[in-house]
């Protein structure tokens, strides 16, 4: 493949309908700028002011933006708010439709063909896959993102990370989580 | 012509496993990158729509065998071949062969943190009142259509509720074919676990969609 892009990205060039600084821009912003962390500190906000949780719940998309995430893949934000009750586990059962302003580029699990056939027939198994055990009274929600809008889950808060800051919060909230094929870390866990 | 897409995957049986991943584990493979960047390079051209790129890769004979970023250099260029901005003799020699065809902008470095921090919204304003109301029953399309559509098969045919409605948005099925815009209303519709998969369903399971309005009736007109 190394070779076939290599020639993809001359042709292209050459014909002028690229300019290689920006491809490598572009990569930078995935690499540095766009990834979860930023979903980690809309979930850890969140956690810590209920007024921008109340803001999430009723216009994501611009209680997002006040953060300073935007754009691509994220033009029309839906928040989903996981508790005691209720699960949340979003997937593109149609291709691999992601909130990239939030969470940046989907992993390769969240595209591959297991995980988009079963998250909507058998979400249960699917977190098991990812070691994650709900109480079976737990009703699980499962978002299939056929349109534009896109889907972040603010997990549960853990116990025992009372009084901490929001920079403290974020290290917490794992990517999976807000994809809902995870939960949040406990306070000292792994990272 | 039938139109078969290979990407509705939904409730099919899959073999594989589901493999989870670090989130520093971006990409596998130097080419993985440069990839991802033309894709998105020349996307921000405007030679095509995102939906006509959904389907330029959701009907690659060999779909099911290639890797995501695979899916997207064929769909690319594919979609490049179709309209005369390059053809597969130029890929394999690494250069330039034909002249080459105008394209509508050049997306510059500079203009990559304002170009992606926009994006390209999909609501467009309300120019109808709403058929469906929250709370209401519907029942989605059964029928297959001969053109990209986003009802997955999974949901066609079956009983829902409408939970939430988002506003107009371009209809994806029309702009896919290159019919315009032609916006819809969007509706989130919810499945009970048992409506799509039966007695196999787990009891307290949901399932939604983004559905347009078209994809939907009255349950009980």
């Amino acid at each position: 493949m190394d070779l076939r892009v290599r020639a993809l990205e001359t042709v292209l060039t050459q014909k002028g309908y690229i300019d290689p600084a920006a491809l490598d821009a572009l990569i930078d912003t995935y690499q540095t700028k766009i990834g979860p962390r930023n979903g980690a500190r809309v979930v850890a906000k969140a956690w810590s002011a209920p007024a921008f949780a109340d803001w999430l719940a009723s216009d994501a998309t611009a209680a997002i933006a006040s953060l300073g995430f935007t754009g691509r893949q994220g033009e029309h934000m839906v928040a989903v708010f996981n508790d005691a009750d209720q699960h949340h586990m979003v997937v593109c059962t149609l291709c691999s439709c992601y909130p990239w302003p939030v969470l940046g580029l989907p992993p390769t699990w969240y595209k591959s063909a297991p995980y988009r056939s079963r998250a909507v027939r058998d979400p249960r198994g699917v977190l098991a896959d990812f070691g994650v055990q709900l109480p079976d009274a737990t009703a699980i929600r499962v978002w299939d993102s056929t349109a534009e809008l896109r889907y972040l889950v603010i997990p549960r808060r853990p116990e025992g990370a009372e009084g901490w800051s929001e920079e403290q919060l974020a290290d917490l909230v794992t990517r999976d989580s807000m994809i809902g094929t995870g939960l949040a870390r406990a306070p000292g866990s792994a990272a | 012509m039938s139109y078969l897409s290979h990407a509705d995957l939904g409730g099919r049986d899959m073999p594989g496993a589901i493999v989870p991943e670090a989130e520093d584990d971006l990409f596998h493979g130097d080419w993985e990158p440069r990839a991802l960047a033309l894709v998105l390079a020349m996307g921000a051209t405007g030679s095509w729509n995102i939906d006509a790129s959904r389907s330029a890769r959701e009907t690659l004979p060999d779909y099911e065998r290639l890797s995501y970023y695979q899916i997207w250099l064929a769909a690319m260029e594919k979609l490049m071949a179709e309209r005369g901005q390059m053809q597969p003799d130029e890929i394999e020699a690494g250069r330039m062969l034909h002249p080459p065809a105008s394209v509508k902008r050049v997306l510059k470095a500079a203009d990559v943190p304002q170009v992606l921090a926009k994006g390209s919204p999909t609501e467009r304003p309300a120019t109808a009142p709403a058929r469906f109301a929250v709370g209401q029953q519907v029942r989605t399309r059964a029928a297959h259509v001969d053109h990209h559509t986003r009802l997955p098969g999974y949901t066609q045919g079956k009983l829902g509720r409408i939970e939430r409605i988002n506003g107009m948005h371009v209809f994806a099925d029309a702009n896919a074919q290159g019919r315009g815009e032609a916006p819809q209303w969007l509706y989130t519709v919810c499945f009970d676990g048992q409506a799509l998969w039966g007695d196999e369903a787990r009891p307290g399971l949901t399932v939604s969609i983004d559905a347009w309005e078209s994809y939907l009736e009255p349950a009980n007109p």
